[in-house]
């Protein structure tokens, strides 16, 4: 290869590194805000995938669009390219570098993995259902973290409610001490659905009759969203609730608040939607599983 | 090969000769370009359907209330656009590719079996009509997404028997046994019809691609056609395979039902690929850069394919171990790609490049694919996947794989090979208009889908929160563009059809059997069986690619 084709080859992998990279900063704009120690993780392993992937896809755009701008046929020409069949070292070099690539993010994604330490229901949904019935709040798995705030979690065609056992308190809303790990155990009396925070990038599916454990480290005020992920019928898109990130003080002063209120029913979204359809002379829509009424629970904004 | 095939097959030869009109289509033909344009036409009337349920579900997600249509109505469409898209307009009009092209691109009169060939197809008009009557059912039809996780599937709100997922398990059914016939032929189409002279690396790559494909369905489908019917026996008859209140296991079904629907994705690029790799060349005027590198890791994918489906269920209460072998076989899956692409972009490099519209599709689908290569390795990523998974994330990556890459990749091989088909040409200027709608529209209605995904829009919602709202009116917008794109085209392949100019055997000059014959071919191909003494793609090299032909 010739010295300039060199010079020119190294100047277009600089151009569009640089291009890669300021694309790879970028992308922590299109996430929602960083509210757990989880989505600082995830946020970076992307950032660094859409550089190496803003790369790629120049690289191959930039080359095809420089064949079909630089490499046309002349309109009266009927001549045929080259004949070229390949290139061993070539063939060779793009089968190696994608295969190091590959493992160099994998290795990536599980350190990333192995530091969000996730608490899935790991071998539970593979083991014979006996064994999940044992009480999964008897003893938190890692106590090496910090203290945690144990939460039960019910979600129901189409419901969240949550359950704080140490003060016995319901609430339709999810209230979480900030830089405090939270541990839920979710349940599902009747399908599927899936437990998902955005702001923290986690997400969970719940089986039912099954107690799944969950941790995560929330450390950002705020309100957030936690919506259904896995689908679970008419109303599944109604099946949101919020999320109130607080300070430990803040914290403590809902849990006693909550605990002076009798329960009463909440607004549900699904509930009331039925309500107001059944009423209807003219029906819309087909057959529905009747969604369960509304969560009677200490707490509800 | 070497096995010479009798001179003229015992099928049936004299029937065929009397149906040469147009009515031939609407008969119980067994010749295979009679049946792969009917799969074709068939599928195409599927893929109209569904795409009008998708701009129905388009309008309703063009604000963020449910406004438009019930819930349960929304409900119904997403399943039925997703079902009927895959069900009724992929896997039959990729039969129909196959069943055209592979006899003729390996010097076969006709497919192994042509009877059992006619069978399949006539299937699918029967579940494609179940599928769309299932909407008169009470109750409607069925409303669990074209995965129908158990229990949601078969919670059956009507109560009666005869419901809507009840019929649509019937006909995925149905469908799973036409696909596996088309299979069984296909395979022993390859194995056993080349003709003199056709070895293994004289194949062209589509031939490759569809193997490579049909294998997959013969060791996937029966798992999937067994987890539909043991769910119609949960659904109808009582049993608690995947009953958690009873003891069954719902995550079991996710098993049966991603063991063949993740492969399922490269039973339909893998032809496509096989396409570009036809296309390009052609229209580049050079060989394929690297043909048997690229032949063979199309097997190396139907290989990895067999071990990646966990990747769907990362959030399913997978255990970590398995999380991270799935991880790592998924992400390996790049490497034959990525060795087909690369040798794409070799092949046009320094090319003399006619931006034809199959050209112009191909590349549109080469890009396309490339930018859902790499949304996909970021998916493959368990961490990031927590946070996409079943967010309108993996829709925008999906469509961008299943549209932006496959459908291109049809409509650029239904343009590349429309004057072989039908002996005519059809007009330049519409396919291009075509090409430009659809590029456009594929952009705007699934690049906004993307960042919806990584703000934790959950896919399947009939409403949304008001902070979705712009990229969902950019999305709409790009769906209705899209679904007006296929107007100049149904113009096109009609008018054209119909009254275009004679195209001559070849007017693409390219180097291949079926460029050999006369336009539309002979009922049997092949007067004399050709004897192949090339390599395919032999340009710039001009010499002969048979001993006996042209």
């Amino acid at each position: 290869m010739k010295f300039k084709t060199i010079l020119t080859l190294v100047a277009i992998a600089l151009t569009l590194g640089a291009i890669s990279i300021w694309v790879g900063q970028l992308s922590y704009s299109w996430l929602p805000p960083q509210a757990s120690v989880e989505s600082q993780l995830i946020d970076n392993l992307f950032s660094f995938l859409v550089t190496l992937g803003t790369f790629i896809l120049l690289g191959v755009a930039g080359t095809v669009t420089y064949s079909v701008l630089f490499h046309r046929a002349g309109r009266y020409d009927l001549s045929d390219g080259p004949h070229i069949e390949g290139n061993v070292t070539l063939e060779v070099v793009w089968t190696a570098i994608p295969f190091l690539l590959v493992l160099w993010i994998a290795v990536y994604s599980y350190q990333t993995y192995i530091e969000m330490s996730i608490r899935g229901p790991m071998e539970m949904a593979h083991m014979p259902m006996a064994s999940s019935i044992a009480p999964a709040l008897a003893e938190p798995i890692d106590e090496s973290v910090q203290p945690m705030t144990n939460i039960e979690v019910e979600a129901k065609q189409w419901a969240w409610v949550f359950r704080y056992p140490e003060k016995n308190i319901t609430s339709t809303e999810l209230h979480l001490p900030v830089d405090r790990r939270a541990h839920l155990v979710m349940r599902s009396p009747d399908v599927i659905h899936g437990f998902y925070i955005p702001a923290f990038r986690v997400k969970q599916d719940i089986i039912p009759q099954q107690n799944i454990d969950f941790e995560f480290t929330p450390i950002r005020t705020g309100k957030y969203r936690l919506r259904d992920s896995q689908y679970s019928g008419t109303y599944f898109a109604a099946m949101q609730a919020d999320v109130v990130v607080e300070s430990m003080a803040d914290y403590e002063q809902w849990l006693a608040e909550a605990r002076q209120k009798s329960p009463s029913p909440a607004f549900n979204q699904a509930a009331s939607e039925y309500a107001a359809r059944e009423q209807k002379s003219a029906k819309a829509g087909w057959a529905t599983i009747v969604p369960a009424s509304p969560p009677i629970v200490n707490y509800h904004p | 090969m070497t096995q010479i095939a009798p001179k003229k097959l015992p099928i049936e030869a004299d029937s065929h000769e009397e149906l040469l009109s147009w009515r031939r289509y609407f008969s119980f033909s067994t010749d295979h370009k009679v049946i792969g344009i009917q799969y074709i036409v068939t599928a195409f009337f599927f893929y109209l359907v569904a795409g009008i349920f998708a701009m129905i579900m388009r309008g309703e997600l063009i604000t963020p209330e449910p406004d438009l249509v019930d819930r349960t109505v929304y409900n119904a469409l997403f399943t039925m656009h997703g079902t009927i898209m895959l069900f009724g307009w992929m896997f039959p009009v990729l039969a129909g590719f196959a069943n055209y092209l592979v006899p003729i691109m390996i010097g076969a009169r006709d497919m192994a079996f042509p009877r059992l060939n006619a069978v399949a197809f006539w299937m699918v008009p029967v579940f494609g009509i179940m599928f769309i009557l299932s909407f008169l059912v009470p109750g409607g039809p069925a409303q669990a997404g074209w995965w129908s996780y158990p229990p949601v599937s078969v919670q059956n709100p009507t109560g009666q028997w005869l419901n809507g997922e009840f019929i649509w398990l019937l006909a995925v059914t149905i469908s799973g046994v036409s696909s596996i016939m088309g299979a069984v032929n296909i395979v022993t189409t390859i194995l056993r019809m080349r003709c003199p002279g056709m070895s293994w690396f004289k194949m062209p790559v589509f031939v490759w691609t569809v193997l490579a494909a049909q294998i997959i369905q013969l060791f996937g489908l029966p798992a999937l056609t067994a987890g539909a019917v043991m769910l119609l026996c949960d659904l109808s008859f009582g049993t608690t395979f995947f009953d958690p209140s009873q003891g069954g296991n719902p995550v079991l079904f996710q098993h049966f039902f991603w063991f063949y629907s993740h492969p399922a994705v490269y039973v339909m690029i893998l032809p496509v690929f096989g396409i570009f790799s036809e296309v390009f060349p052609v229209y580049a005027r050079k060989p394929l850069f690297g043909y048997k590198v690229v032949a063979v890791s199309s097997l190396i994918i139907t290989g990895l394919s067999a071990v990646v489906w966990v990747h769907h269920m990362f959030a399913s209460g997978t255990p970590g171990w398995m999380r991270m072998l799935f991880m790592f076989s998924t992400m390996l899956i790049s490497v034959p790609t990525g060795i087909k692409v690369f040798a794409w972009v070799g092949t046009i490099w320094g090319g003399k490049i006619r931006l034809d519209t199959p050209m112009l599709f191909a590349l549109g689908g080469l890009i396309n694919f490339v930018f859902s290569g790499i949304t996909g390795i970021m998916l493959s990523s368990v961490p990031i996947d927590i946070h996409v998974n079943n967010t309108y994330f993996v829709v925008g990556h999906f469509h961008y794989v299943i549209y932006g890459a496959i459908v291109f990749g049809l409509y650029g091989g239904i343009y590349h090979w429309f004057p072989k088909m039908t002996g005519k040409m059809y007009y330049e200027g519409l396919g291009k208009l075509h090409f430009w709608l659809t590029f456009i529209g594929t952009t705007l209605n699934f690049l906004p889908m993307h960042p919806l995904g990584l703000m934790g829009m959950p896919r399947r919602v009939a409403s949304y929160d008001p902070e979705f709202a712009f990229w969902n009116v950019l999305a709409s917008i790009g769906a209705f563009l899209l679904g007006m794109s296929t107007v100049p085209f149904l113009i096109n392949m009609v008018s054209s059809w119909i009254a275009g100019k004679k195209a001559g055997d070849n007017p693409w000059r390219a180097i291949g059997l079926e460029w050999l014959l006369s336009s539309p071919p002979d009922v049997e191909n092949f007067e004399e069986l050709p004897i192949v003494i090339a390599e395919p793609y032999g340009y710039g090299k001009s010499e002969p690619l048979t001993e006996n032909m042209g």
